[in-house]
Parts: C-alpha cells; sequence; structure tokens
C-alpha cells in the first residue's frame, strides 16, 4: 500500500491528512529528509508559504524533494503549496521547489476580506467542485506543459504537468474527496 | 467580472474565516510595533504578524488606557510584510473593529491585552466579514467567543509576563473541559451548558467531536522555544508571541528559534540544538507581584 506523506512543517496539514485517511489511504505528516525518501507521494498544504519554503530550506527537506520529484514522485501543491512548486512567483525572491511551469501572484485576490467560495467546474469530473479560495494565488502564465483542468473567471485554478498537481484553492477545507481521489489516481500509475 | 460574482465573493463565509485560522496552524504569530519589526518577524519565518503601537509588556509598564493601534502604523506593517497581518480591538469596542475592517485587516482579535471598552459584552463577531479570534480562560468562555462569531480561539495566558503558567492553567482548564463534556452522558449536557455560561448547541457539538468547532492557539507569557513547544505539547495548534521576541537580547534569532519549536515541537533533540546560545530572553514577572487589578487574562465577560 503506498503512502502518502502531507508536508507537516506548518499549514493546514492536518484537513489534509485527515481528507487522505478519509479516502483509505496511509497518510504520514513529513517533516524528516528521512521521510521523504520513503513516501509514495507528496501533498503540501496551504498555510505561508514563505515560511514552509524556509523550514524546507532549514531542516534539509528542499534538495531531497527536488530529487524526488525529478524521479517522477507525484505532488499535489494547494495554495501555499502551489506556490512553492511555481517556478515563477510575481515580485518575490523566496525559497521554492520551482518545479512546474508555471507563474503565479500571491494574494492576488487580495487580503483575507476578498476570500470566497465558488464553483469550479473541473475537467475529470461531472459536477463542479466547490473551491475555498483563501488569500489566493492566481496563476498568470502556465507553460507549454501545463494541462488546465479547472478555471474560475478565465484564469486557471486547477493545473497538472506530469505528476505535479497544483490547485489555488483548498479542496481539503471540504467534504468533497474527488480532487484528492484524482491525486491518488496520478500517484498509483 | 459580473456583478454576482462579485457581491458573491464580498461575503466571507465560516469556511474561509475558519479555514485562515486552520493555515496558520503550526505556525507562531508575532506582536510587532513597526514595518522593520513586521519585516524581521516574517523573515524569521512567523505565519502572521500582529500590529501593535506597544507590546504587552509595555503596555503593562506604560499604564492608563490602551487602545487600536494608530491605522498608520497597521497600514505601514501591512505594506511591509506579505504575511497575514492581524491587529487588536478593544473588548466590546465594535467601532475599533469597523475600522479595522476598512483597513482590510486579515484577523481581528478583541483582546483584553487593551482596555475594555464594554465591562459586559463582547463584539458581536457574526456581523463582519472579517474573522475575529478571542482570548479564553477555561471551555466556557471559549464557546461563548465561539458563540459570537470567533473563528479562531487562543487561550490567554497573562500577556506581557514572560511567565508561561497562566497559559499552562487555561490550556489545562480547556481540555479538561473538553474531555469533561466527551464523557457526560446526553441528559447532562444541558445542565453542563448552564454551568459553563454557554450556548447549549456548542456543548452538544464539542461532547461529541471530542474538540473546539474552531482552531485553538495558545497566548501570553511564551518567551523561549521550550515554553512554545511546552504549548504545542498541551495540545494548542499555533502559537501567540507578545513581548517574547522584542523584549529580548536577540530577537532575529529569539524569533526563528520560536518558530522552528512550534514545528520540531515533539522532537527534544532539535528543541535543545533550536534553544542553543540565543541571548537573553525577555525579563519575566512572577504572578503574584501582579495585583488582581493589572491582570489582564480577568477581563472577558
Amino acid at each position: 500500500m503506498n503512502t502518502i506523506g502531507v508536508l507537516g512543517l506548518q499549514g493546514d496539514f492536518a484537513k489534509h491528512h485527515a481528507m487522505l485517511s478519509r479516502l483509505g489511504v496511509k497518510a504520514e505528516l513529513v517533516v524528516t529528509p528521512e521521510q521523504i525518501g520513503r513516501i509514495d507521494g507528496l501533498v503540501i498544504p496551504g498555510g505561508e508559504s514563505t515560511t514552509i519554503g524556509k523550514l524546507m530550506a532549514g531542516y534539509g527537506l528542499l534538495e531531497p524533494l527536488k530529487a524526488r520529484i525529478a524521479g517522477g514522485m507525484a505532488v499535489f501543491g494547494t495554495c501555499a503549496g502551489m506556490i512553492l512548486l511555481a517556478r515563477r512567483i510575481q515580485g518575490s525572491v523566496q525559497i521554492r521547489i520551482g518545479a512546474m511551469d508555471i507563474e503565479v501572484n500571491r494574494n492576488a485576490y487580495g487580503r483575507q476580506i476578498s476570500s470566497f467560495e465558488a464553483d469550479i467546474p473541473v475537467s475529470f469530473i461531472r459536477e463542479p467542485a466547490r473551491g475555498v479560495f483563501i488569500r489566493a494565488p492566481i496563476i498568470t502564465d502556465t507553460g507549454r506543459e501545463v494541462s488546465v483542468l479547472g478555471e474560475f473567471e478565465g484564469r486557471p485554478v486547477l493545473v497538472r504537468q506530469g505528476k505535479l498537481l497544483a490547485s489555488s484553492f483548498h479542496p481539503e477545507l471540504t467534504e468533497d474527496g474527488r480532487i484528492h481521489e484524482y491525486f491518488l489516481a496520478m500517484v498509483d500509475r | 467580472m459580473s456583478e454576482k460574482i462579485w457581491s458573491e465573493r464580498q461575503t466571507a463565509t465560516w469556511k474561509t474565516k475558519v479555514g485562515l485560522a486552520e493555515m496558520l496552524k503550526g505556525g507562531v504569530i508575532m506582536d510587532v510595533t513597526t514595518a522593520e519589526q513586521a519585516s524581521i518577524a516574517e523573515e524569521a519565518g512567523a505565519a502572521a504578524v500582529m500590529a501593535l503601537e506597544r507590546v504587552p509588556a509595555d503596555i503593562r509598564a506604560h499604564g492608563g488606557v490602551a487602545r487600536m493601534s494608530d491605522p498608520k502604523i497597521i497600514k505601514e506593517i501591512q505594506s511591509a510584510v506579505s504575511i497575514p497581518v492581524m491587529a487588536k480591538c478593544r473588548i466590546g469596542h465594535f467601532v475599533e473593529a469597523q475600522i479595522l475592517e476598512a483597513l482590510e485587516i486579515d484577523f481581528i482579535d478583541e483582546s483584553e491585552v487593551l482596555t475594555p471598552a464594554d465591562d459586559h459584552f463582547h463584539v458581536n463577531k457574526q456581523q463582519f466579514k472579517t474573522p475575529f479570534v478571542c482570548g479564553c480562560r477555561d471551555l466556557g468562555e471559549a464557546l461563548r467567543r465561539i458563540g459570537e462569531g470567533a473563528a479562531m480561539i487562543r487561550t490567554k495566558g497573562e500577556a506581557g509576563t514572560g511567565n508561561i503558567i497562566e497559559a499552562v492553567r487555561h490550556m489545562r482548564s480547556v481540555l479538561d473541559g473538553i474531555r469533561r463534556l466527551s464523557s457526560a452522558p446526553e441528559e447532562e449536557l444541558m445542565t453542563e451548558a448552564k454551568n459553563l455560561g454557554a450556548p447549549f448547541e456548542l456543548v452538544v457539538e464539542v461532547a461529541r467531536a471530542g474538540k473546539l468547532p474552531v482552531p485553538n492557539f495558545s497566548a501570553g507569557g511564551v518567551a523561549t522555544p521550550a515554553d512554545a513547544a511546552l504549548m504545542r505539547q498541551l495540545g494548542a495548534e499555533s502559537v501567540f508571541v507578545g513581548s517574547g521576541v522584542f523584549k529580548s537580547a536577540n530577537p532575529r534569532k529569539r524569533a526563528k528559534a520560536i518558530v522552528e519549536a512550534v514545528t520540531y515541537y515533539n522532537d527534544a533533540a532539535k528543541l535543545a540544538e533550536i534553544s542553543m546560545d540565543l541571548g537573553e530572553p525577555m525579563t519575566g514577572i512572577e504572578m503574584s507581584e501582579i495585583d488582581g487589578e493589572q491582570r489582564m487574562a480577568v477581563r472577558g465577560w
């Protein structure tokens, strides 16, 4: 059975862990480089991307994770997790994994008062997913190898490149496990 | 963009309010009084900052009436960092809360650290789009604040003392209350609600879930990485640090150490490394040195 890691340095890792457990997979909070070596897939939660990036670099998780991604491990990043996966972050030199050919603009939907919910049509499911956007980043550009799986107001909010999946919103804050299930299928393949 | 979508997104729902609190878990929220301090906090890895005119230790020393910060300071701090910015309003001072909302503060702390504006009633937090955090000493107080609309609870501790004892007392008291409800038979819950002075519906929810319906953080008295890890091990999901960082000898180092301690709270070997050579912590105050009147934690109804 696969073990899915949830990066547990900072953020809403508990919600992802609960979601994965509810879907019947073995989930583990990841805080050390050794754990990066033995998981089959990784979820990077929402939270503060600057905080998570610093802890990843400071505690030696960044390079092993980059190596695992280069070796084909599946990774799902939500919100801050997506920012960490992005190659380009507007106006920021913060620490990142930078594995996905996307450009993001942090907190581009505004401060907390502009946080919102909306129904997001997603290519691989019939009924739309409920998107919870919290101080969410906007994807401002996608490279040629990136496919857009969900959009809101003409902007991509759910994207995939190979074994990497990223969303501006938080499926882990809902009861709807369909996007996580899609990610788990990416891990298996 | 259509009108409908715009108005839809103006309504911050309960999910997005509690959701932001979820995002702050496993992080540190640091009190800052200037844009420069805010940048130091962000650089150290703080998950959010609390914009203040004075840290609690200085409020204590200064005396007089403590109020909401000057919006100018808040704006400067907002433009200095990319992480969420919180600010405090006085207990019951709903106009200060309205002003903070107009400033687009990410989280409002209706705080006992400031001088209360109302000695009977708190702000009706349901009316705001901005999420609120409130302090508590026990489960009843926590559930009253959640009933009023708080999306995050923090145990109060005793702010500005650098003494962790009250934070520990309050966290144990809340968790003890939750354990008690979890094991109580259904027919006792109404009387439990009466005794706690808490809304019955929330008492039932806590009894069934075995936890608060919103994230439970800790505040008031954290001065060292070990203090922060202690609160995490006791059950706090995140830690507020007030005077503990910028009243210490080396704020940069100490701030970073506390951030790391909150993540690696269960790893004693790492905590030992993190705690090394941080310089002097803030000077603490023994509880018996503070008169009843000067205690901030007793503010809240």
